[in-house]
């Protein structure tokens, strides 16, 4: 029962990174570092919330989530590939206006720069008022949103993509060598373009699930989550399997660090750093020496 | 070259343009013959339903009844903060209200610099000398604060009467010692009724962030009340929301903090322990208008009824008759100066 809980609760942690974590597979594999996932996310976490709003459906809110962080990420996408800016100065600056964005128009829609008002989302039939669900029900019901088995199948997918299709093949070539990629007719900007738009639904999808698991937007809500997914995407090597394993490792971390706060054994401050201090040592210490695609954030003709 | 210059200057058309939108609702040069005021809010926010939607209800009063013209100001990341409150001191406002713990130190700062401005702080954290003693704010910085732990000793009680179980929750956001009191309140409040009863205590984090990431409340609140928690009590601002959606997936009960939190999950919200932000807000304001306003620390607990829990039609139901009479009983000796809540950890 209780390991079951503890499963579940990391499913859902795990959720948001195994999301933002695909993109950043899809989008670093072309050779674009994808350290605007935070800001990608928290603009679908904003879209969704307001899709779901106005349309009332949250599967309306997912789609609005997903267009929202491919939005985000055709900015990106246009002033890096386009205009060959600098990845990495980009992607705070995108970082820092989505934040700055998502918070003007969350005032223009609902008069409140921090919070929107609840949206619907997808709710459990199970509990109703004063309905005390008890054992399995209980699990179940927290473990109601269908994005949580779709989070599942994204690294997959993304595994798929780029294994096991020709767009996959021109991807990987285009994130290791883009001259010689272009030298057999592959057009690396078009390659990179479908690449960061992809990670940007992935992104976003995210966002949306976590806005939607709230009924609510609140500003700045990713919270930093997408750069765990990116230290999870680097941790697990650019390889969609150990990625989603450093997802759920993580993910597994969080819970674990959610529990023990409870035991109240240590102080918060310090059960607080447990998941990071775990992201150190792995990084630095168990993986070794990482391997990059080799084209990553290198502007390209 | 020429597409760069291009880009520019459309950005810079668009910034214009942008400068002349109003947002829904941001105007509120209300009309009024009353006092200028200006209140900077907190983490969390306007909508937050609960601390800083208090002040607001507390301004939009005075609008009403005081012809108060109110600004507002709602800051965003950690250093815009001091410059709002520094705007509107600036600008010459009869009274600036800084809404949270986090302004005490500006609030202190910009009262010394413009003395001809009168200052209040909502829950200012008095600072203390080398010797433990509380430094006295200025002449013009009236420091109004909440004996949150009274209001959290009752509804803990309660928690603890109506919970049907051994084990009691609390969420609380950063964890830092504003928030301590509403845990040792409750915590006080709970041996009170049921000596053997324990509460699991978890904080969203430890820095003011985790007053907004509703996603941890939603995991910490699910994770209790499968540990057999039947209620949890929150004070963790936006992050609470979490908690709520937590309760109501799984039909179990929450309290809500600052303000009648009851609409954000109705029949999952046992009871809410509200501060009387609004009343001290307002308070403030008409002090400023008649003439009366003095600084100094202002501490507000059961007796002044600066703080209390709801128990109205809405939530009557949750509560039996032996229970509210119990939590009564508490609060008169609470008021009586029979029982002393702690505070600190």
């Amino acid at each position: 029962m209780s390991i079951l809980a503890f499963l579940i609760q990391t499913l859902r942690i795990a959720t948001p990174y195994l999301f933002a974590a695909s993109g950043g597979v899809l989008s670093e594999r072309a050779g674009v570092i994808a350290l605007t996932l935070e800001g990608w996310m928290l603009t679908g976490a904003f879209c969704a919330a307001l899709g779901s709003f106005y349309s009332g459906s949250p599967w309306l809110g997912v789609l609005a989530g997903v267009g929202g962080g491919v939005l985000a990420a055709a900015l990106h996408a246009l002033a890096t590939i386009r205009y060959r800016a600098d990845q990495v100065v980009l992607g705070i600056a995108i970082n820092l206006m989505s934040v700055g964005i998502t918070r003007f128009f969350l005032r223009l829609a609902f008069d409140s720069s921090s919070n929107s008002p609840r949206v619907p989302g997808f709710d459990w039939a199970g509990a109703t008022e004063g309905n005390t669900t008890a054992g399995l029900g209980s699990l179940l019901a927290s473990f109601s949103n269908p994005l949580v088995l779709v989070a599942l199948l994204s690294l997959p997918t993304v595994w798929w993509i780029l294994y096991r299709t020709p767009y996959g093949l021109r991807l990987r070539a285009v994130g290791e060598k883009p001259e010689a990629a272009a030298s057999v007719g592959v057009s690396v900007a078009r390659v990179r373009w479908l690449a960061v738009l992809g990670a940007g639904a992935f992104a976003g999808m995210g966002g949306a699930y976590l806005a939607l698991e709230q009924h609510q937007f609140t500003d700045s809500m990713t919270a930093g989550r997408g750069f765990i997914a990116l230290a999870a995407v680097i941790f697990g090597q650019w390889e969609p399997k150990r990625v989603a394993l450093a997802c759920l490792l993580f993910a597994a971390a969080e819970t674990f660090q959610i529990r023990l706060q409870g035991l109240q054994l240590l102080p918060s401050q310090f059960v607080e750093m447990i998941p990071y201090v775990l992201t150190i040592i792995a990084v630095a210490g168990i993986v070794g020496r990482s391997r990059q695609p080799a084209a990553l954030g290198r502007v390209t003709e | 070259m020429r597409k760069l210059i291009v880009a520019l200057v459309v950005l810079s058309v668009v910034h214009l343009a942008l400068l002349f939108i109003e947002p829904a609702g941001a105007t509120r040069i209300a009309t009024g013959d009353g006092v200028d005021v200006g209140i900077v809010f907190d983490v969390g926010g306007r909508g937050d339903k609960s601390f800083n939607d208090g002040a607001f209800l507390g301004a939009e009063r005075a609008m009403k009844e005081l012809g108060a013209r109110v600004r507002f100001i709602e800051p965003g990341e950690g250093s815009d903060r001091e410059a709002g409150l520094r705007l509107l001191a600036a600008e010459g406002m009869d009274l600036v209200i800084g809404v949270g713990f986090i302004f005490s130190d500006d609030l202190t700062l910009l009262a010394k610099e413009y003395p001809g401005v009168k200052f209040a702080g909502v829950d200012y954290a008095v600072a203390m000398d080398a010797n433990g003693k509380p430094v006295p704010p200025p002449d013009n910085l009236a420091a109004l604060k909440f004996r949150e732990e009274e209001g959290s000793f009752l509804v803990g009680a309660l928690a603890a009467l109506v919970g049907n179980s051994k084990k009691l929750g609390f969420v609380g956001g950063m964890d830092f010692p504003l928030i301590h009191k509403f845990e040792m309140g409750y915590r006080a409040g709970v041996q009170a009724v049921c000596p053997d009863c324990t509460v699991i205590a978890q904080y969203a984090g430890v820095t003011p962030d985790a007053f907004k990431n509703p996603g941890r409340g939603q995991e910490l609140g699910l994770s209790q009340y499968q540990q057999g928690v039947n209620v949890i009590f929150h004070a963790s601002g936006s992050t609470g929301l979490g908690v709520f959606e937590a309760a109501r997936r799984l039909g179990k009960l929450a309290i809500g903090v600052d303000a009648d939190q009851y609409a954000e999950a109705p029949g999952f919200i046992l009871t809410s322990m509200v501060k009387g932000v609004d009343e001290a807000v307002f308070g403030a304001i008409r002090q400023v208008q008649d003439g009366t306003f003095r600084g100094g620390i202002f501490e507000l607990g059961l007796k002044e009824r600066g703080v209390n829990y709801i128990d109205d039609a809405n939530n009557a139901s949750l509560i039996t008759g032996a229970a509210r009479e119990r939590v009564e009983a508490l609060r008169a000796e609470i008021i009586a100066g029979r029982i002393t809540v702690p505070s600190t950890k």
